[in-house]
């Protein structure tokens, strides 16, 4: 019944764990195909920047195989995509304007002090996507 | 990360985004090459070739296409205190040595070593310049009349509110039109730029800077060059890294160094400041599209032949208009995350970052500010590891020191001070050094007396435990060291 399957992820070790559940959720459906979005905020890429100087960060190219690895063990079909936005409402627009039958997000982010300046977006999501959201925590 | 681009990639792997979005840049940048040409107290033209001329030749010797180099407010406060006493030809002569330091920390791999400046500095330094570039613009309110208040307040309403409606144009340059507008259309008699400095409608000429070439000049340039040439790749830097995260592909520090430098020299020559890279043009150019090395070719030249042709327009721009586009950098160039996490940021990371702020402030210079905080940060994280544990515990007669944490020349005193020499009658002693590591010659010296104190008193000391570096050490040095 969840064939368009909608999993939006930000890389993280925790959001690997989404895309876990999102195979799982998949393979209950005849046809389905999972399409990965990557929300960027252009208007953050200052201050994360400076948040992770020093750190020892992967590029988003390095994050999208290790997911796009996942994906392509468990043989489901997918698409990848880079969205640029404010994460939460680009993601919820993305979602209305495509008609999936599910979204799938992780209910944390990067760390705790991008959530602190970002804020959650799995509420946005929640609050205002219309489908069925799941929420891995 | 994916490979560098190929120099045909780099240029035209992009030239529709880049022809577009460096056009944009281009109107981005004439109101800020004026602005931080008054902040330097030079004329507007003084900015506006540096743009010109550091956007042009960065095209082709930068090492991060994509990104924008000009004048910035960063450079032009370095700047304040040699054009205010020597005047614009020592800049000129300062803005050539600075290219030449520049390329020297490329070539000496110095300006990689920046990407080691402490995650607090570099937030000291964002918010320092934020608040340097407001508090410069305050002057221009003194003895000003309300259409001062009302055009910048004017400004900034179109800046912060005409994005809603389209973010095609860049804002500060609507805003820029209409406060012109309405100042040449109700006539008031407000400061404008054909006040700050005669716009000249022509291109840049070639000359060498009428400096007496001496001693003498070179001692009062230097300090400002060396102040100029880090500030300047510190920005770059931290620019090539928000650019190199935007878009998702490496870039050369080095050559970007180097690039750097010969941008200055060139502009140097050609009568424009010394510069760098920009946070915020950069941004505007790769939100506009633009990646490659075309678009900062493109921003330069469409900036010259818009002074060349619309040179009268400049220079009735009003200066409030300016001083809100300067206001509308300093809030974007603040990094407001950074007072939001202050509690949960350590608390020596803050002092940090607070006393790069502070320093700045107070002596204006951002590279004095950059080099105060890197220094603090050294001696809190010395102060952090030269914390050396010592637990005894009686074995069987033998007394077991268990040593935990770096030995080395700062540690190793309050080490000594603070040792338990009470062996409770054990006749041999144990040092277990498994935890511990040696660093330098004071480490092992300190090792040497603690062993000599216990067997003056006829105890035995065996040192076990130690890695293979720290042994090695040990061996090399242990009882050469202290003859007396």
């Amino acid at each position: 019944m969840y064939n368009k399957i909608l999993l939006a992820t930000d890389g993280s070790d925790h959001s690997l764990r989404t895309v876990d559940h999102a195979i799982q959720l998949a393979k209950t459906s005849d046809n389905p195909i999972i399409e990965i979005i990557y929300v960027k905020d252009m208007t953050k890429v200052k201050s994360e920047t400076l948040n992770n100087w020093n750190q020892v960060t992967t590029s988003l190219e390095e994050r999208f195989s290790t997911v796009e690895k996942k994906v392509k063990e468990a043989n489901v079909s997918y698409k990848m995509k880079v969205l640029n936005g404010e994460p939460g409402p680009t993601v919820v627009e993305y979602v209305n304007k495509n008609q999936f039958d599910v979204v799938i997000v992780g209910s944390r982010g990067l760390n705790a002090l991008q959530e602190m300046v970002l804020g959650s977006v799995s509420h946005k999501v929640a609050k205002r996507a219309n489908c069925p959201v799941f929420i891995i925590k | 990360m994916r490979n560098t681009l190929t120099a045909r990639e780099a240029w035209f792997g992009n030239i529709k985004g880049d022809i577009m979005s460096g056009i944009v840049v281009a109107l981005a940048l004439i109101p800020e090459a004026i602005a931080f040409s008054i902040i330097a107290g030079v004329d507007p033209m003084v900015g506006l070739y540096a743009s010109f001329i550091i956007s042009v030749v960065i095209a082709f010797v930068g090492g991060r296409p994509g990104m924008i180099s000009g004048a910035t407010g960063a450079m032009a406060l370095v700047m304040i205190e040699l054009v205010a006493e020597h005047g614009l030809e020592y800049l000129l002569a300062a803005t050539i040595l600075t290219g030449f330091l520049q390329i020297v920390f490329g070539i000496t791999k110095l300006a990689k070593l920046m990407k080691f400046i402490p995650r607090s500095v570099m937030v000291g330094f964002v918010n320092a310049l934020a608040i340097m570039i407001f508090t410069s613009q305050l002057e221009h309110f003194a003895g000003a009349g309300w259409m001062m208040y009302a055009m910048v307040l004017g400004a900034l309403a179109i800046i912060y509110l005409f994005p809603f409606l389209t973010k095609t144009i860049p804002s500060p340059l609507i805003a820029i039109v209409v406060i012109t507008v309405v100042a040449v259309v109700t006539n008031t008699n407000v400061q404008t730029v054909g006040d700050m400095g005669q716009i000249t409608k022509a291109f840049p000429p070639f000359l060498i800077p009428a400096v007496p070439f001496s001693i003498d000049t070179l001692m009062i340039i230097f300090p400002y060059s060396l102040a100029l040439a880090i500030v300047g790749l510190v920005e770059s830097l931290l620019t090539a890294s928000i650019v190199d995260e935007y878009t998702d592909t490496p870039s050369n520090k080095n050559r970007e160094a180097n690039g750097q430098g010969i941008a200055n020299i060139v502009t140097g020559f050609f009568g424009g400041m010394a510069g760098c890279a920009m946070i915020g043009q950069s941004v505007i150019n790769v939100s506009s599209g633009g990646r490659g090395r075309l678009s900062s070719f493109v921003a330069g030249l469409v900036l010259i032949f818009l002074i060349v042709f619309m040179g009268d327009i400049v220079s009735q721009i009003p200066v409030a208009a300016l001083v809100g586009v300067m206001i509308m950098v300093s809030i974007g160039t603040f990094d407001w995350g950074s007072i939001r996490t202050l509690r949960i940021i350590p608390f020596t990371d803050n002092v940090v970052m607070i006393v790069t702020v502070l320093t700045v402030i107070f002596t204006h210079n951002l590279a004095i500010g950059v080099l105060t905080g890197v220094l603090l940060s050294t001696i809190f994280f010395v102060a952090k590891i030269s914390n050396v544990k010592v637990k005894k515990e009686m074995k069987e007669n033998r007394m077991v020191y268990y040593f935990k944490g770096e030995l080395f020349f700062a540690s190793v005193t309050e080490l000594l001070d603070d040792f338990d020499y009470d062996v409770e009658g054990a006749k041999e002693v144990i040092f277990e050094l498994n935890q511990a590591r040696l660093w330098d010659d004071s480490a092992v010296a300190a090792l040497d007396k603690l062993v000599l104190k216990f067997e003056q008193q006829e105890v035995n000391v065996y040192v076990v435990g130690l890695n293979k570096s720290s042994s090695e050490l040990n061996a090399k040095l242990s009882n050469k060291l202290s003859s007396h």
